[in-house]
């Protein structure tokens, strides 16, 4: 067979990924005693995962006992705008908790009550302190602890593989096949079953929390397997990310620092948040800074201050407020802490930002205001996914994660990802696991499927059109940040899905120098592939969904639409290269949880 | 403000190489790597570098600037004169792969052997105590980037190619020394510490400390300790069994 040509390794399940969501998934169906093989484009332990800083939300109920899954099944609906997959939002509440004592067996060691179990921290859109932490550095604690558990497992894993397609015997997908970024080598995996855990889009925008990994690998991947996408519009923009210096313009600024405290002010030092509150929040928010404040220690009798509304909400108060000439000297608004706590809470609170501004701004935030701005964070859309299974509509590849979608409808509430992770990397493993099991025989790819995958992958060495693969991103990420931003319009959006048609034009132009051995030129020739399908697909469905909702702002259509897109999923399907939408209907709840949103509170 | 600035950066491979200057402007507040990029995107766009969070978070960026192993992304432009040449070499203890990459597998396989956590049994109602008090100093280890920064300066394998399958490095000590003081554990790394983990090599010189961009104190709270737990209780398993319960 010709495909030996290639290095090949078979497996029964293959987990594409390593953040939370790939290892958990990897180590579930590993201990179901499959085959199993983790694949990732960085080193292990190096995934975006790491710069999760605020928590892990949970109805733990250690510090207050009135918490339960419903409250936090109810907290996500609304946090999503009511988008979101019910089933999914209820496994996701049922599930955390063990989950969460779970990583706490693998030796995960998470900040205490006072009676020796894990404290719980306030976020925004959650209505009790729910968040399991570390100081402000919880991803690395999940990560680490996920990874070192994986691997006294013996779990296999491939660093610095980047998947580049799926391949397929007839419409299942039997493996996948990629490069070594060490060697620039091919390299085929055959398995029985694959999942999916690739996570975001964000490099697509300039201004991104972000990491280089981040370009829509998985999303593209599913969709060219034949994988439905469902609301690829809803893209989260965290409000508050670093504006200063402009070359860490993005990084994140955990939202725990208003969890513990801290407010935005705009120019003129007023609490602006306080003229944000919409209907829709009114009856759970303060309105006073004295009940905002008095919230902090005492829920019951006061309600949740503005500067925790969903994401949302708090990242078009600061556009708006910028907009409007209110904004800090360079471009964001203040978030101060300092003039809130002592120097002491806010240093063992909040260490990693701390340390990150005092080393990258030259702002000490124990005495100084931060300055903050809107920065691209997290698309709530991706591939579409049994809620109970994780498998995607192909059979044989599931998807966990950032890349899947339902969970959190039009907006995600802080906290909910590395639950995400959690609960539905795990049953992404198991339903994995058990589809490999089932299965009789070992689907194999046809060999000329390999072969030309292998030629598109090296196309950029052969091509003499001479574009910079680095100038045609720049030009992306500018494009998707003017035209496809906070605020959209339908003119906007239509100049972009110009733009990235000649984007198109000119990647298949790109050129790259060198050899195949460790080559970003290359390597990220690859990727824009992926980051021009998913700036495609999001502004596909940014045109179609002609109302604000979540993550998705219309100038041109400010309300939402709850009779019509408030009642459907966009539904995108790619076939030769092209994307197709359509409408589809939101699964139905049952009437049992319709009740918990019809009830006064 | 913009100044210009001489990059002097190690292109090349096991095969050979060498520096290559680069000229580059360096706008206000960039770190080293965002001069890096800049010269990807600009002059060699095949230059071959490690990262991924470009915030300190990951560990992805080690590097030696100046001869001074440091994050690439955690090290302003702004601490060198304007004019000045830097030059940027890759980690020097771990093989070559290309330009500043090179390759750490040697971390990953001594994680593999560290004896993993074992807890002792749950509380009667089926939960977890833990104080803060007991987490605080095991939740120093735990910052860890695994940048392996701390790996790169230790004399013990900088300069001893021969000494990498005996020692497991101030890294590795990190993680042993966070699992001894977990307030559940109960396993007995003493065999371990001694023999695979090569603890005996290392003569308390700090140089892994100074280097630790998360200000893990690696000499006086994970490597002293440890080295104490082997010395005194190697012989004596009634006072490792002390330590092991009061968390020492
Ligand atoms: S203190 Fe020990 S481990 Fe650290 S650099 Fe010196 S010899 Fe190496
Ligand atoms: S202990 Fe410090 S220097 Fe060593 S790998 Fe960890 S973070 Fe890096
Ligand atoms: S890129 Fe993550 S530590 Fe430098």
């Amino acid at each position: 067979m010709a495909n030996d040509k290639y290095e090949t390794h078979e497996y029964d399940v293959i987990v594409i990924g390593a953040g939370g969501a790939g290892l958990r998934a990897a180590i579930e169906a590993s201990a179901a005693g499959v085959k199993t093989a983790l694949i990732c484009k960085s080193l292990l332990g190096k995934a975006h995962t790491v710069m999760a800083e605020g928590g892990i939300a949970a109805a733990l109920r250690n510090v207050y006992q009135e918490d339960n899954w419903k409250v936090h099944f109810r907290d996500t609906m609304r946090g999503g705008k009511m988008l979101n997959n019910w089933r999914m939002a209820q496994l996701h509440a049922q599930e955390a908790p063990d989950r969460v004592l779970e990583l706490e067996e693998w030796g995960a060691l998470f900040d205490r009550t006072k009676d020796g179990r894990i404290l719980q921290r306030d976020f925004g859109g959650h209505r009790y302190a729910r968040l399991a932490h570390v100081g402000d550095r919880t991803g690395l604690e999940m990560i680490r602890t996920l990874q070192q558990h994986a691997v006294h497992k013996g779990i296999d894993v491939y660093m610095e593989c980047n998947i580049q397609r799926l391949l397929k015997d007839g419409d299942r997908v039997c493996g996948a096949f990629g490069y070594w970024r060490e060697s620039g080598k091919f390299v085929t995996f055959k398995s029985k079953a694959t999942v999916l855990a690739t996570g975001g889009v964000g490099k697509a925008w300039k201004f991104t929390s972000n990491s280089w990994e981040y370009t829509g690998d998985g999303t593209t991947l599913a969709a060219d397997a034949g994988a439905d996408l469902i609301d690829m519009e809803m893209i989260q923009f965290h409000p508050t990310g670093m504006v200063w210096p402009n070359s860490v313009r993005g990084i994140l600024v955990t939202e725990g620092v208003r969890g513990d405290g801290g407010t935005l002010r705009n120019s003129e030092g007023e609490r602006f948040m306080f003229n944000y509150i919409t209907d829709y929040f009114r009856a759970e928010t303060a309105e006073t800074e004295e009940e905002a404040d008095a919230w902090y220690e005492d829920k019951t009798n006061n309600r949740r201050t503005p500067d925790l509304l969903p994401r949302d909400e708090v990242a078009r108060a600061i556009n708006a407020e910028v907009k409007a000439g209110r904004g800090s000297p360079h471009g964001g608004v203040l978030l101060d802490i300092a003039s809130r706590r002592s120097a002491e809470y806010i240093a063992r609170r909040l260490p990693s930002m701390h340390h990150q501004f005092k080393e990258l701004a030259d702002v000490d935030i124990t005495k100084e205001p931060m300055e903050v701005g809107p920065t691209c964070h997290y698309i709530m859309g991706g591939v579409r996914v049994e809620a109970d299974t994780a498998a995607t509509t192909v059979p044989g590849l599931y998807a966990a994660g950032e890349v899947a979608a339902g969970l959190h409808g039009a907006n995600r509430l802080g906290g909910n990802s590395l639950s995400d992770l959690l609960v539905f990397g795990r049953r992404a493993g198991l339903y994995a696991a058990q589809y490999a099991q089932d299965l009789e025989g070992h689907p194999s790819p046809a060999t000329d499927q390999i072969e030309q995958c292998a030629q598109e992958l090296l196309a950029p060495f052969n091509n003499d059109g001479g574009e910079n693969p680095y100038s045609v991103h720049m030009a992306l990420q500018d494009c998707m940040q003017n035209l496809v931003g906070i605020i959209r319009a339908e003119s906007e959006l239509k100049k972009a899905q110009t733009e990235i048609a000649s984007l198109k034009e000119r990647l298949a132009r790109v050129t790259v120098e060198g050899h195949r051995q460790y080559n970003p030129g290359w390597n990220l020739a690859l990727d824009l592939q992926s980051l021009l399908t998913v700036a495609e697909a999001t502004t596909m469905g940014a045109l179609e969904r002609k109302e604000s909702r979540g993550g998705h702002t219309r100038e041109d259509h400010p309300g939402p639409d709850p009779d019509k897109y408030g009642k459907i999923n966009l539904v995108l399907r790619r076939k030769d290269g092209e994307f197709s939408l359509s409408a589809e209907p939101l699964p139905e709840m049952p009437d049992d949880l319709k009740e918990l949103f019809e009830e006064g509170r | 403000m913009a100044s210009e600035f001489t990059m002097r950066v190690w292109r090349g491979d096991l095969s050979g190489g060498e520096f290559k200057d680069y000229r580059v402007e360096a706008q206000e507040g960039m770190v080293v790597l965002d001069v890096i990029h800049t010269i990807q995107a600009t002059q060699a766009p095949d230059l071959a570098v490690r990262w991924n969070c470009k915030a300190g978070k990951c560990g992805s960026c080690s590097a030696e600037i100046n001869g001074k192993p440091r994050l690439l992304c955690m090290t302003r432009m702004n601490l060198f004169e304007p004019g000045e040449t830097i030059t940027i070499s890759p980690i020097k203890t771990f093989p070559l792969l290309r330009d500043l990459v090179t390759d750490v597998s040697f971390n990953y396989e001594k994680a593999k052997k560290i004896p993993a956590l074992k807890l002792k049994a749950k509380e009667a109602d089926g939960t977890r105590r833990m104080y803060q008090d007991d987490v605080d100093r095991v939740q120093e280890f735990h910052k860890c980037i695994e940048c392996f920064l701390c790996q790169d300066v230790c004399h013990v394998i900088r300069d001893h190619e021969d000494n990498k399958p005996e020692f497991a490095g101030p890294r590795s000590f990190v993680r042993l020394a966070s699992l001894e003081m977990h307030p559940l554990d109960e396993e007995d790394r003493r065999e371990f510490l001694k023999g695979d983990a090569g603890l005996g090599y290392c003569n308390i010189t700090k140089c892994c400390t100074e280097v630790c961009p998360e200000g893990i104190h690696i000499t006086d709270n994970a490597i002293i300790p440890l080295k104490e737990r082997v010395v005194d209780a190697y012989y004596d398993p009634v006072v490792w069994l002390m330590n092991k319960l009061t968390g020492k």
